[in-house]
């Protein structure tokens, strides 16, 4: 008895803010003037399919990067004790709870119109450099804020790696390369397979970056965004958030059926 | 490639990412406290001018974030520290759908959820129009994070010896939730409470959604300032946002690793 009154405020919260508002959002996105073929429409929509595309493309490039970028400085500051050590840990992890607008607004200090990078090559090179209104900010931008994510999880099971294996194959004669690639990695792959769904599912959904970059970023958010706002097309922009809610959802279900832990994404 | 060049790599590497996260914030702070961004700071020098106008211009929305980051904390906690509890008395198969349910919202995007919210509630005018409806987004993408907090600490102390040991002198089952359950789960609900705290103050993609002109909360009032004020304020305002959000995002992580190393031998 006293168990279900644990559970009951949640069983009503869940219901009534979770449970029926997406339904809600499913039978929305078939009561346009479409009906069901909605989700017809967009699967031979080009630039429905194109900003699904743009999206997944670059969310794919992000999470090679920030797997490759993270992994390589988890492991740096797992294997090496020195003085600043935490500090440079510290500078890793500071983004971590930025929103996708601050991000984006850091993008245009780094690469916008009077940025530094601009300023830097205009007054050294001669040439222009402006990336932040474009897919390259966003990827930066998503970037940003995988990073210190990606590597938080890499550190945690780096540091319960045994050290005595990787001494092993290095007293076997293993280059520090095969080390990496049969010992360090193997061990490492929940963690990276667990943090690269993250950094992947994050930048699907995320909305904030492109939001203050650029309004003319397709990707599937924006898209979502400008037909609620202005095109006021409801019914797209429900039938669009249903299916990037269904992607993101079972990508994440697959990864933790890989891994076996508990993933998160946010932001 | 020789251990030495691996090494050099993997340092060039580590520094080059510190950079470029780091350089950016600078970037920002700095340009908070510059006369005049584009003359530069050490011609147009160093002024906290800016920083005061965003005080005058938005502090209602730093006043509104911390208010629902509040309630949302105290949502949260009232409902996820018995749910988690729950959770962790009956782990079968009927408490896993349950978890994987309320966890729904980390897997899908917020622009979702906040387009979910508006199609059902979005006509009940006092309620879509009060800084409620954005509490109640701000619960829902929280409330994971409480839940799983509060559990991993269950899950790695032997709760039910010392309630059966306390049943056995007859403590009721409110009792032992009280004085047994709660104390022993207290670095969890710290270190949750600190994540919902964070999360919440920082929310962007629900919230945008949810606002409207007279309940923007700082990150929304962010997103404004970036579109419409001169370099300076953004970057003031930003400076504020800094200052609030690093502190709680420290104790966060410290408090995480405090309530993840019980259990083990430190």
């Amino acid at each position: 008895m006293f168990i279900f009154f644990c559970f009951l405020p949640l069983i009503v919260f869940s219901l009534a803010f979770l449970a029926l508002p997406l339904v809600r959002l499913f039978s929305a996105s078939v009561e346009g003037e479409l009906g069901w073929s909605i989700y017809g429409e967009i699967l031979s929509n080009p630039r429905y399919m194109q900003s699904l595309l743009d999206t997944v493309l670059v969310s794919l490039a992000v999470t090679i990067a920030a797997l490759l970028v993270a992994t390589t400085a988890a492991l740096f500051l797992t294997h090496n004790r020195f003085r600043g050590r935490s500090l440079l840990i510290a500078s890793l992890t500071f983004p971590l709870a930025f929103p996708g607008v601050v991000i984006g607004f850091l993008m245009i200090l780094l690469g916008g119109r009077q940025g530094l990078v601009n300023n830097i090559s205009s007054n050294v090179f001669d040439t222009r450099l402006v990336f932040a209104y474009s897919m390259v900010g966003l990827f930066f931008g998503y970037l940003y804020f995988s990073i210190p994510r990606v590597l938080l999880t890499v550190m945690a099971t780096a540091e319960k790696l045994d050290p005595a294996l990787v001494e092993a194959a290095r007293s076997l004669g293993a280059a520090p390369l095969q080390v990496l690639r049969d010992v360090t990695l193997p061990g490492l792959a929940p963690a990276l397979i667990a943090s690269g769904a993250i950094a992947f599912a994050t930048a699907m959904g995320a909305f904030g970056t492109a939001f203050t970059l650029a309004t003319d970023i397709d990707v599937l958010p924006m898209v979502i965004y400008t037909e609620f706002t202005l095109s006021a097309n409801i019914a797209m922009a429900c039938a669009l958030s249903v299916l990037l809610g269904l992607v993101t959802w079972v990508l994440l279900m697959f990864a933790r059926s890989l891994t076996g832990t508990s993933i998160a994404a946010s932001g | 490639m020789s251990r030495r060049s691996a090494f050099v790599i993997q340092f060039s590497v580590t520094l080059l990412a510190c950079a470029f996260l780091l350089v950016p914030a600078i970037l920002s702070i700095l340009a908070g406290v510059t006369v005049n961004y584009f003359q530069g700071i050490v011609a147009s020098g160093v002024t906290l001018k800016w920083v005061g106008q965003v005080w005058e211009l938005y502090s209602d929305t730093i006043w509104r974030s911390m208010g629902i980051a509040f309630g949302c904390l105290i949502i949260t906690a009232i409902i996820g520290i018995p749910a988690a509890y729950g959770l962790n008395r009956f782990p079968g198969r009927i408490s896993r759908i349950v978890e994987e349910f309320v966890s729904l919202p980390l897997s899908i995007p917020g622009l979702a959820l906040a387009l979910a919210l508006l199609q059902l509630y979005g006509t009940i005018k006092g309620f879509r129009l009060s800084s409620w409806f954005i509490l109640v987004g701000h619960v829902l993408y929280t409330m994971p994070f409480m839940i799983r907090s509060v559990l991993a600490v269950f899950s790695t102390i032997d709760l039910q010896s010392l309630e059966e040991g306390a049943a056995s002198l007859g403590a009721s089952s409110w009792q032992r939730f009280k004085d047994i359950a709660l104390p022993n789960a207290w670095p969890g609900i710290l270190a949750g409470a600190l994540t919902v705290v964070t999360l919440s103050i920082g929310e962007f993609n629900l919230t945008w959604m949810l606002h409207t002109p007279l309940t923007k909360t700082l990150p929304v009032g962010l997103a404004d300032s970036y579109a419409s004020m001169r370099l300076e304020i953004a970057s003031a305002y930003t400076l504020v946002f800094f200052v609030m959000i690093v502190p709680l995002l420290a104790a966060m992580l410290w408090a995480s690793n405090k309530a993840q190393s019980i259990g083990k031998p430190s």
